[in-house]
C-alpha cells in the first residue's frame, strides 16, 4: 500500500517538519513493515512536452532509436537557441503529437540521476523523455508516459507544453509504501494508515468517512439478498447500499488533485466514474462497483452461481462459474459480477452511460478469497474483501462516490437510498487486563491498557474489576481475543520496550544417540575424503527403470506429488542415490574428474493403498484414535547415507601414479562408518540392483539386520545415467546403524603375551567369497586368534580353472601364557580343517 | 720407516729418537688433515696409527732400551700415539658431519607440492551451520526434535491455526501428496514438529526443530523449492515476550558475535499472538555504514518471524493456555549462511558443487 506523505497530513496532524522517512518509521513502529519510500528525490527541470518530429534511425547494434524534437515551452534550447529540445530517446510507444514527460540538463531524477546534455548515436541528446518508473512512479518501463494516457484525453487537454510536471505529477510528494500483514485489512486505505500513524505518535487522527450519510429509505433502488449456500454459515453479503445518481457526464475529466493521488498510488486515471470509485476506495478501504443503470433490468442483488453458468468479466475473460461463487445479479437474474472479485463487461459504464448505479457492499471474506483463487483473479477489491473490509463504512463510503459523481460529473442524486444492512453484530469476549503483562513480561498499568483499548477503537465495558468486556470496532475483525490485545496493547507501547530476559530450562540430555551417530556419519564419510552435498528429493517415473530395478523392487513404492516442481520429478526418492548420482553427473560436467560425494537424507517408504489422513478440528487435542489415524498416515521416511565416487580415489604426485577408484573403496568407506560407530558388520557378495552383479557387497549385522550396500554401479545403469563408467557407489541405513549402536561397548583386557604369526595359502572355488573363508577360519582357529589378514590372492594354472589361491596370515595371542609353536601348529591345523569343511578349501 | 725389530738391533732404536718422532707426528697429522673422506681417513689411519705404523713400529722398540730410558721413551711416544689419535677421532667426526649433512641435502624433497596424499572431504555449509546453531542452543539446556518431510496437513496447517482457505495452502505455495485428499502434503515449515512435541510431551517444553521444508518457489538467487530452517519452541509456565527477546539475543551473539542484539517488529502469523519480525543488527557494520551491502545500509538485518505460540496452537495440541504460555520462532539456514558468508547465489548452496562445499571445511 502507497502512501503519500500529503495526503496523509490531511488525515492525521503530521508535524510540519515529518519527513517521508520518519513517518515510515513511525509506521514501523507498529507493523506496516517498509517496504520503499519515493518521491522527493528529484528536480526540475522535469517538463510537459509534445513531440514535433520523430526520425527513427536503426543502429548497428539492431536497436532503433528516435531521434526527436519536442517543445518544452520556453524552456531549455527555445530560451539559449530558440529552437525545440531535441532529445534521443529509445522507446516506441508514441507519436508526433503526443504529450510527454521530458528531463531537461540539469534536472535530477529520483535516485539522484543528474541529467546532463550527451552525445549519444550521433546525435547530442538535450535530456530525455521518461518512463513511469524513471519518475518514481511504479514499476512500468515499457515504454514511456504518454500524459493522454496516463491522465486521460480530458485532463490532458488543458495541459500545454513547458508546464512543470513535478506539481503536475506530484512527484515531489514523498510516498511512503508498506506492507499490510493479512489481519490488517483495514491498513489497504489510507483512512488505516492514518489511523495507525496517529496510534504509533500520539497526534490527532481525522476520519474521512465521518461525512454527512443520506439516511436509508424506501425509496432506493431494489436491492435482493439472497445466499443458498452460505459457507460456515456466514451469509455472502450483509451489507448493501446502493446509491443512484442521473445525469453524470461521464466525459467529463477527473480533478488533476484526484489523478495525482490516483497516480501515486500506483493506479491509471481512466474515466470519472472509475476513478471516483478507486479514489474513494483508497480513502476508505472500501470497493465500490459504478453500474450503468440502463443495463439493469429493475434490481440488483446476490445469489450463488448455478453450474454452468458464465459470465464475462471487465477484463474480457469468458469465466465458468461454480456454486460457491457469489454473484451480482439484476432483476432478470443475468449475472452481472462476481461479487467481490471483478464485475462484468455487460453493465460497464460506458460512453454513453449518464445514470450510474453506485454499489457498497461487505461480502464475507471466505466467499471471495475462494473465488478469487478458483478464477485465479486477484483484485484491488478482492484483496481488499478477503483481508476483511470495514462493515461500518459501507454507506459512507457510498455517499463519498456520490458527492464527488455530482461534483466533478454534474449528476444528481436519487432522493431514495437503500441500505440492506443484515450485519451480525460481532460478539464482545472478556479480556483480563492483566494479560499483557503476563504475556509480555512489562509492567503494563490497567489505566495504560485501557487506553490503547479505547485508542484502536474498542467499545469497553469497564466494572472496575481486572476483567473487562470488549467490543472490537468494525474495522478490526481481527481482534477475536485476549491475546490479540496484549499485541495491540505492546506495539503501542512499543515493542523496543520489551527487555530481554534468557529463560534458564532446567538441565538438558544434550543431542540423542541417533542425532549423535548422525553426525559422526557425516563427520566420518568427509573424512574418508568425500564432500557432503544436499540434492532435491524429487525424481522422474523412469528412473527406477533406469536403476535396474526389477518391477516387485520395494523400491518402486514412493509417494508421487500432485503438484511437482517439474512433470520431469514428481516422484519422492526411496534411496538418497536416486538423487545423488545426478549431483556427481553435473559435477563431471563442469569438469571435476575425480569426484566422491556423500548425501544424508530421507527416503521415502511409499504407502501403497493407505488411508487418508485425517483432518479434525483444532478446538482441542483430537483424541488418540483420530492422532494415531495422523500419524498412521504419514508414510515412514528413514535417514540414510549414500555415497558416489568416480575418477581417482588417491591422487598421483611426486610420490607415484593415481590410483582410480574402485569397488573396495565404496565398501572401505562404507566400512569406515561402521568403524567409527564401533559395529562390526558381516560382508557378503550381492547381487543387487543399481551395482554390477559381481561387485556388490552386502553389509550387514550378524543377526541379519542390513545396513546396506557397496560396490561398483552396473555399466547399464552408468550408461542410463550418464555417469562415468566404474562410479561407484554405497547406500547405508542410518536408521539401522542407529539400532544397532547405543550399547556400551565392553572392553576386552588386553594380553601383553607374545604374538604367534603363521601364514596359510588356500586354494578354493572362484565363486567363494572371502569373508566365507575368513569366517571359516576364525571359527576354526578359535579365541586365541588375534587377527587375520588376506594379503594374496593368485589365480593361474597351478591352481586350476575357476580356483583361486587365497594367502592369508593368522596371528595368535593367547590371553594368559606364550604359545608354543606346537599350540600354533594345532590352532592354524584347526583353522585350515575349518575352512577346507566349510568352503571346500585345500591347503596349498 | 723400520722393520720388524725381532732381535735387538740399536740402529734402528734411532726411530725412538724424539725429533724422529715428532716427524711421523708431524707426518701423521699432516696426513689426517689431508683426509678429505671417511675412506680416505681410514687409509690414513692404517697408515699412521696402524700396527705398521712408524708410531706402532716405535712403541715397539721401546722394550729394547735399557731400562733408565724406557720411561721416557715410553711417554714420548705414548704422547705422539695420542695426539695422533685425538687428531683421527676429530677428522673422524668431522667428516662424518660433512657426509650426514650431505647426505641430508641428497634426500631433499620437494614439499611444496600441493596434491595431498589423502584428500580430506568437506561438509556442505548447510549441515555445518544448523549444528553450529543445535550446539547453541543445546548448550541453553535446549533439546532437538525432529519429524518428518512428508506431513500430514492437519500437522502442518490446521493444528497452527492455518485455516482451509488460508492462501499459503495454496498450490500456489505448497508441494502436495497424491492423490487428491490424502491429507498429506510436504511441511512448508518444521512447525509440525511443534505440534508433534507438544502432543507428545507436556511441558516444560524448550526444542529446537531444525530440517529441511518445501515450498513451490522456483530456484533463482534467493530462493529454492527445498530449504532448510530451524524453529524454536518453548512452553512452560510464566513464559513472556521477554523470554523471547533473550533467547535470540543470546542466539545471535553467538552466532554473529558479542554485543549483536535483536528488535522485534509487529507482524502477523497465524500460529503466533502477539507476532513479531525479528531484526538483527549488522554485525558487519554496526548501522555505521549507509553503503554496507549486509544489511543495505539500515543497521538491521531481517532473519526472521517469532511470536507467543497462538493459544488456539496450544489447544489443538493439547497445552492448557490458562496454565502455560510459549514462545515460538523460525529462521532460515540458507539465508543466515548466505549473510554470514557472503554466499551470493543460492544455486550455489543447492547444485552440489563440491568446491562449494570445500571452501568451508569440517567447522563453520
Amino acid at each position: 500500500m502507497y502512501a503519500p506523505v500529503s495526503w496523509l497530513r490531511e488525515l492525521a496532524d503530521v508535524p510540519a517538519g515529518a519527513s517521508g522517512s520518519d513517518v515510515a518509521a513511525a509506521l514501523v513502529r507498529v507493523g506496516l513493515e517498509e517496504e520503499g519510500l519515493s518521491g522527493g528525490d528529484l528536480s526540475g527541470p522535469i517538463l510537459v512536452g509534445r513531440v514535433l518530429s520523430v526520425e527513427a534511425e536503426p543502429q548497428k547494434n539492431g536497436k532503433t532509436i528516435r531521434w526527436c524534437t519536442v517543445d518544452v515551452g520556453q524552456h531549455g534550447q527555445m530560451l539559449t537557441e530558440g529552437k525545440p529540445q531535441e532529445i534521443v530517446c529509445g522507446a516506441h510507444n508514441f507519436d508526433v503529437g503526443d504529450l510527454v514527460v521530458c528531463v531537461l540538463p540539469g534536472g535530477v531524477l529520483p535516485g539522484g540521476f543528474e541529467i546532463s546534455a550527451r552525445r549519444t548515436y550521433g546525435h547530442v541528446s538535450q535530456g530525455m523523455i521518461c518512463s513511469a518508473r524513471e519518475l518514481g512512479l511504479g514499476d512500468d518501463h515499457e515504454g514511456i508516459v504518454v500524459l493522454t494516457e496516463l491522465l486521460g484525453a480530458e485532463a490532458a487537454e488543458d495541459l500545454k507544453p513547458g508546464d512543470d510536471a513535478i506539481a503536475l505529477l506530484g512527484l515531489a510528494d514523498e510516498v511512503v509504501e508498506v506492507n499490510v500483514t493479512p489481519d490488517r485489512g483495514y491498513c489497504f486505505s489510507m483512512r488505516g494508515i492514518a489511523r495507525e500513524y496517529a496510534l504509533s505518535t500520539g497526534v490527532a487522527f481525522r476520519d474521512p468517512a465521518d461525512v454527512h450519510v443520506a439516511a436509508a429509505n424506501e425509496q432506493g433502488y431494489p436491492v435482493h439478498l439472497t445466499d443458498e449456500a452460505p459457507i460456515d454459515g456466514r451469509d455472502g453479503c450483509d451489507r448493501y447500499v446502493a446509491r443512484v445518481v442521473r445525469g453524470v457526464d461521464v466525459a467529463a475529466p477527473t480533478p488533476r488533485w484526484m489523478q495525482k493521488r490516483l497516480t501515486q498510488l500506483g493506479m491509471r486515471a481512466i474515466s470519472l466514474p472509475v476513478d471516483v470509485t478507486n479514489y474513494v476506495m483508497m480513502l476508505v478501504g472500501q470497493p465500490l462497483h459504478a453500474f450503468d443503470l440502463a443495463t439493469l433490468s429493475g434490481s440488483v442483488g446476490t445469489r450463488r452461481a448455478r453450474s454452468g453458468e458464465e459470465l464475462t468479466t471487465l477484463d474480457g475473460v469468458t469465466r465458468s462459474l461454480e456454486p460457491q461463487d457469489l454473484l451480482i445479479v439484476d432483476g432478470a437474474d443475468t449475472p452481472l459480477a462476481v461479487a467481490g472479485v471483478m464485475g462484468g463487461a455487460s453493465s460497464e459504464v460506458s460512453d454513453t452511460t449518464t445514470d450510474i448505479l453506485v454499489e457498497a457492499a461487505h461480502f464475507d471474506p471466505v466467499t471471495v478469497a475462494r473465488s478469487s483463487r478458483r478464477h485465479r483473479l486477484t483484485t484491488e477489491a478482492s484483496k481488499r474483501f478477503e483481508r476483511g473490509v470495514d462493515p461500518g463504512v459501507t454507506a459512507a463510503a457510498a455517499q463519498l462516490a456520490v458527492d464527488l459523481l455530482v461534483q466533478y460529473g454534474g449528476g444528481a442524486p436519487d432522493e431514495g437510498v437503500t441500505d440492506v444492512d443484515r450485519r451480525v453484530a460481532s460478539s464482545p469476549f472478556t479480556f483480563d487486563t492483566t494479560l499483557p503483562t503476563r504475556y509480555v513480561g512489562l509492567e503494563y498499568s490497567r489505566d495504560e491498557v485501557l487506553a490503547t483499548l479505547g485508542a484502536i477503537g474498542c467499545a469497553v465495558q469497564d466494572t472496575g474489576a481486572d476483567v473487562v468486556t470488549v467490543r472490537s470496532p468494525s474495522w478490526r475483525p481481527d481482534l477475536v481475543d485476549g491475546p490479540d490485545l496484549v499485541e495491540e496493547v505492546a506495539r503501542v507501547r512499543g515493542y523496543d520496550e520489551i527487555p530481554s530476559v534468557l529463560p534458564l530450562p532446567k538441565a538438558g540430555g544434550g543431542l540423542t544417540h541417533a542425532q549423535r551417530v548422525r553426525r559422526l556419519v557425516a563427520a566420518t564419510l568427509a573424512q574418508q575424503g568425500l564432500v557432503e552435498v544436499l540434492s532435491y528429493p524429487f525424481v522422474g517415473q523412469d528412473l527406477f527403470d533406469r536403476l535396474g530395478y526389477e518391477p516387485a523392487d520395494p523400491r518402486r513404492r514412493t509417494e508421487t506429488l500432485l503438484n511437482p516442481l517439474s512433470e520431469e520429478a514428481p516422484l519422492m526418492r526411496t534411496s538418497v542415490l536416486d538423487s545423488l548420482v545426478e549431483v556427481l553427473r553435473r559435477n563431471v560436467a563442469r569438469g571435476a574428474r575425480d569426484v566422491g560425494l556423500y548425501e544424508l537424507g530421507a527416503v521415502t517408504v511409499g504407502r501403497g493403498a493407505a488411508q487418508a489422513a485425517p483432518v479434525p478440528g483444532t478446538d482441542s487435542k483430537p483424541d488418540a484414535e483420530t492422532l494415531a489415524g495422523i500419524r498412521g498416515a504419514v508414510p515412514a521416511q528413514p535417514l540414510h547415507a549414500a555415497l558416489v565416487a568416480s575418477g581417482d580415489a588417491e591422487p598421483g604426485g611426486p610420490w607415484g601414479p593415481a590410483r582410480a577408484v574402485e569397488a573396495s573403496d565404496a565398501v572401505s568407506w562404507a566400512l569406515a562408518v561402521c568403524a567409527a560407530l564401533g559395529v562390526d558388520p558381516v560382508v557378503a557378495s550381492a547381487s543387487t540392483a543399481p551395482w554390477h552383479p559381481g561387485r556388490c557387497a552386502l553389509i550387514s549385522m550378524r543377526d541379519g539386520t542390513v545396513l546396506g550396500h557397496a560396490g561398483e554401479l552396473h555399466p547399464k545403469v552408468t550408461a542410463a545415467l550418464e555417469l562415468p563408467p566404474r562410479t561407484v557407489a554405497a547406500e547405508l541405513d542410518v536408521e539401522a546403524l542407529v539400532s544397532v549402536t547405543g550399547a556400551a561397548v565392553q572392553a576386552v583386557p588386553l594380553s601383553t603375551y607374545p604374538m604367534a604369526h603363521t601364514d596359510v595359502a588356500l586354494v578354493v572355488d572362484e565363486t567363494v567369497p572371502a569373508a566365507s573363508v575368513e569366517s571359516a577360519l576364525r571359527d576354526g582357529a578359535g579365541p586365541d586368534l588375534e587377527s587375520l589378514v588376506l594379503f594374496d590372492v593368485y589365480h593361474g594354472e597351478q591352481v586350476g580353472a575357476g580356483r583361486k589361491s587365497v594367502a592369508y596370515r593368522l596371528t595368535f595371542r593367547a590371553g594368559d601364557r606364550t604359545l608354543k609353536t606346537e599350540e600354533v601348529s594345532v590352532l592354524r591345523d584347526r583353522a585350515v580343517a575349518s575352512a577346507a569343511s566349510r568352503v571346500g578349501a585345500v591347503q596349498r | 720407516m723400520s722393520g720388524p725389530n725381532k732381535q735387538y738391533d740399536p740402529v734402528e732404536v734411532a726411530t725412538l729418537d724424539p725429533e724422529a718422532v715428532e716427524r711421523a707426528v708431524e707426518e701423521a697429522l699432516e696426513a689426517i688433515r689431508g683426509a678429505g673422506s671417511l675412506e680416505e681417513l681410514k687409509a690414513v689411519r692404517l697408515a699412521h696409527h696402524g700396527e705398521k705404523s712408524a708410531l706402532a713400529l716405535a712403541n715397539r722398540e721401546i722394550g729394547a732400551l735399557p731400562p733408565s730410558a724406557k720411561a721416557e721413551a715410553g711417554k714420548r711416544v705414548g704422547q705422539a700415539r695420542g695426539r695422533v689419535a685425538q687428531a683421527i677421532a676429530w677428522r673422524l667426526a668431522e667428516l662424518e658431519r660433512l657426509r650426514d649433512e650431505r647426505i641430508l641435502v641428497e634426500e631433499t624433497q620437494d614439499l611444496t607440492v600441493r596434491v595431498p596424499r589423502h584428500r580430506l572431504g568437506a561438509r556442505h555449509p548447510i549441515s555445518l551451520v544448523t549444528e553450529r546453531v543445535e550446539d547453541i542452543f543445546v548448550a541453553m539446556g535446549w533439546e532437538i526434535a525432529e519429524g518428518p518431510e512428508i506431513e500430514s496437513e492437519w500437522l502442518n496447517f490446521d493444528a497452527l491455526n492455518i485455516g482451509a482457505d488460508h492462501p499459503a495452502r495454496g498450490e500456489a505455495d505448497t508441494f502436495f501428496v497424491a492423490p487428491a485428499g490424502s491429507g498429506l502434503v510436504l511441511r512448508t515449515h518444521t512447525s509440525p514438529v511443534q505440534v508433534r512435541t507438544m502432543l507428545d510431551r507436556t511441558p516444560p517444553i524448550y526444542v529446537l526443530c531444525p530440517g529441511k521444508v518445501f515450498r513451490t518457489d522456483d530456484l533463482d538467487a534467493t530462493h529454492t523449492p527445498v530449504f532448510h530452517q530451524f524453529e524454536g519452541l518453548v512452553v512452560d509456565e510464566g513464559i513472556t515476550m521477554a523470554h523471547l527477546k533473550g533467547t535470540l539475543d543470546a542466539f545471535v551473539q553467538r552466532l554473529f558475535g558479542d554485543g549483536i542484539v535483536t528488535r522485534l517488529r509487529p507482524n502477523y502469523f497465524p500460529f503466533t499472538e502477539p507476532s513479531a519480525e525479528i531484526d538483527c543488527q549488522c554485525w558487519v557494520c554496526g548501522g555505521e555504514d549507509p553503503g554496507c551491502r549486509t544489511c543495505g545500509g539500515t543497521g538491521w538485518i531481517e532473519l526472521g518471524g517469532s511470536g507467543m505460540v497462538n493459544q488456539r496452537v496450544l489447544r489443538a495440541s493439547g497445552i492448557d493456555p490458562e496454565r502455560y504460555t510459549g514462545f515460538a520462532f523460525g529462521l532460515g539456514i540458507e539465508r543466515s549462511l548466505m549473510l554470514r558468508h557472503g554466499v551470493a547465489d543460492m544455486h550455489d548452496i543447492v547444485e552440489g558443487d563440491v568446491r562449494f562445499s570445500r571452501q568451508f571445511g569440517m567447522e563453520i
